[in-house]
């Protein structure tokens, strides 16, 4: 579904993905694949060259069997592929339903139109209430995002993600910064809003991870150093070593 | 309950929106009989370019510093229709603000890569080179002595009465105003003050925030383009001093004096200036620039949200919460605001090669 061949990142030299030979990663059609790895390892400088938003020093990117490397970030989206940012990233003054009216304008032709009323996002009403209700901020559509608790923030965020229904989704750590109650119900919501889609998640949490992954991957200083079922991987030696072993058992 | 209420106070709003609009309207349409009729036409040209810069400033948050080039690019190719094809005001005025429009588009797509004071430089810069080839390009502008004379045909009508010609420049610069109303709360003004606050979620959502900033910058230059042909038509003449860059700061005291993203804001900033400045040069009072600056540094003392927003937010106050109208729209603009993740945006910019 996603795949790269030997992807590499540098930043003035610095290689943020890659490792020594780049980073080969397949992700299967349908399956939900965690990637973890220790901080600074490179998980999000990934998402941001499988998304578009960085363009990769080196190395390919084939979403299906079309190649998108080097394709800018909105295009990407447009294909079908979503995701979500590590830090919280709605719009404080927007209310919760514009958001998703927003994303949903993103994937329509009214979005290029500048003397039409805004009135005409109305035309989303029926699918926004139907995400909203999905994720369960139902009862909050009128409120001001900038008002809401953190764990709605996050819910919010993946009602963006999946407003417009994409085939791919990428989750920079859905549960970053969360309490055992929120994290709890947001496993449950990922479960619930996944469908057949195919999601990356990048997720230091081990039991979200177990829970959630059909595959993990790891990476360590920009290399994949496994990839495999969630028992497998944390059994490689290396993966104990580098990681689970070293501060996160 | 609640939803009962939200619909009254929202129909109350709706309601005070078109007591104030009639009011506005028909003080306007009596404006000449108050003012001069030049200083009047002065106004409108003025209100509608301080509009241009507060769609892209207010709403996108893209302060221009060069917006002179645009208006004075129109004024002169307002003039230059006129004089040398001999066609009826309103298509000159049209040809300047298209002509203004073709300007902005190489400008902005350059601009556009830059952020917060960069793009604020950036657009200077431009300007002051256009303002440098105009200069030497006498044989077309005049150089020192601009364009004299400018023609004001129209089937055939006696339009030298600038009263008569403010009720023209009225229903132009009405159509400004309109267009630039209705963009803001168009399905692409979302998008402009969304990618204001977040660029890189609003790029990820799937729009090209480099095409919207282009697009809204050509636009905020054709409505500056209307107003510098309405200027030039009104004065008959075009000089140099219409590209210089002190008429992007005019633009932009008056923007912001009356409140960015408020757009009616824009207006009331540059009847105040407009009135302000006249008012100093008939009373012979020499200072008039520390005068000027003296008004400007105490509104904003008072009334952080400009003129505009000092009397909505009174409004709102004397009706009560009904915060709902609000909601929607970017909180006043302060000097220059950096994109609120600078980091990932950068990153997406920088040297990488797309
Ligand atoms: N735009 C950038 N410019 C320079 N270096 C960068 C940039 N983005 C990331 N890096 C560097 O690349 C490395 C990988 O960062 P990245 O954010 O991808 O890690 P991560 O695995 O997501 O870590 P975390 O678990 O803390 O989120 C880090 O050393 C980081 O400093
Ligand atoms: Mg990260």
């Amino acid at each position: 579904m996603l795949r790269t061949e030997r992807l590499v990142k540098e930043f003035r030299g610095f290689r943020a993905v890659g490792g020594k030979d780049g980073v080969d990663l397949a992700v299967r059609e349908g399956e939900t694949h965690a990637l973890v790895g220790p901080n600074g390892a490179g998980k999000t400088t990934l998402f941001n060259l499988l998304s578009g938003a960085l363009a990769p020093s080196s190395g390919r990117i084939y979403l299906r069997e079309r190649e998108v490397t080097g394709l800018p970030a909105h295009t990407i989206a447009r294909l079908g592929v979503a995701r979500s940012f590590q830090v919280s990233s709605v719009f404080d003054d927007r209310t919760v339903r514009s958001h998703v009216d927003l994303t949903l304008l993103a994937h329509s032709s009214l979005r290029t139109r500048f003397l039409t009323s805004v009135r005409s996002l109305g035309a989303f009403a029926e699918r926004t209430t139907e995400v909203l209700e999905l994720v369960g901020l139902g009862h909050l559509g009128d409120r001001r995002a900038g008002d809401l608790a953190y764990g709605q923030k996050r819910a919010l965020e993946l009602a963006m993600v999946v407003a417009a229904d994409p085939a791919v989704l990428l989750l920079d750590e859905p549960t970053a910064g969360m309490g055992t109650e929120d994290i709890e119900r947001t496993i449950d919501l990922i479960q619930r809003i996944k469908g057949g889609r195919t999601i990356v998640l990048v997720e230091h949490n081990m039991k979200v991870v177990g829970m959630l992954a059909d595959t993990v991957s790891v990476l360590q200083a920009g290399e994949l150093i496994a990839s495999g079922t969630y028992s497998d991987v944390r059994s490689d030696p290396r993966v104990v070593d580098a990681y689970l072993g070293a501060h996160r058992a | 309950m609640i939803t009962v209420r939200l619909v009254q106070s929202a129909r109350r709003n709706q309601t005070a929106g078109w007591a104030l609009l009639g009011a506005g309207a028909l003080l306007a349409l009596m404006l000449p009989w108050l003012v001069y009729p030049p200083i009047a036409v002065d106004i409108l040209a003025w209100a509608l370019f301080a509009m241009s810069i507060d769609i892209l400033f207010g709403y996108a948050g893209m302060l221009s510093f060069g917006h002179a080039a645009f208006w004075g690019v129109s004024a002169y190719a307002t003039g230059l229709a006129a004089i040398e094809l001999g066609v009826p005001f309103p298509l000159a005025i049209l040809v300047g603000a298209v002509s203004a429009a073709l300007v902005a588009v190489p400008i902005g797509l350059v601009a556009v890569r830059t952020h917060g004071i960069y793009f604020t430089m950036v657009t200077l810069a431009f300007a002051q080179l256009i303002y440098y080839i105009a200069n030497r390009w006498s044989s077309l502008t005049g150089g020192e002595n601009g364009l004299q004379g400018i023609p004001r045909d129209f089937v055939g009508l006696e339009w030298s009465d600038p009263f008569v010609y403010y009720h023209a420049a009225l229903l132009i610069v009405a159509i400004g105003f309109w267009v630039a109303w209705r963009s803001v709360n168009s399905p692409t003004g979302q998008v402009l003050v969304a990618l204001r606050a977040n660029p890189a979620r609003v790029r990820a959502l799937g729009f090209s925030v480099e095409r919207y900033r282009v697009f809204a910058f050509v636009l905020s230059a054709f409505l500056a383009g209307i107003a510098g042909g309405v200027y030039a038509i009104g004065h008959r003449m075009v000089t140099l001093q219409d590209l210089y860059w002190t008429t992007s700061g005019e633009g932009i005291a008056m923007a912001v004096l009356g409140g960015t993203a408020t757009l009616f804001g824009s207006i009331v900033g540059a009847a105040l200036l407009v009135l302000l400045e006249d008012f100093l040069a008939t009373s012979g009072i020499e200072a008039t620039g520390s005068v000027t600056g003296a008004v400007f540094v105490l509104i904003l003392l008072f009334f952080r949200g400009g003129i505009w927003g000092a009397v909505s937010a009174a409004l709102a106050r004397l009706r009560g919460t009904s915060q709902d109208d609000v909601l929607e729209r970017p909180p006043p603009t302060g000097p220059a605001v950096p994109p609120s993740n600078a980091a990932e945006e950068a990153t997406t910019q920088g040297s990488d090669v797309k």
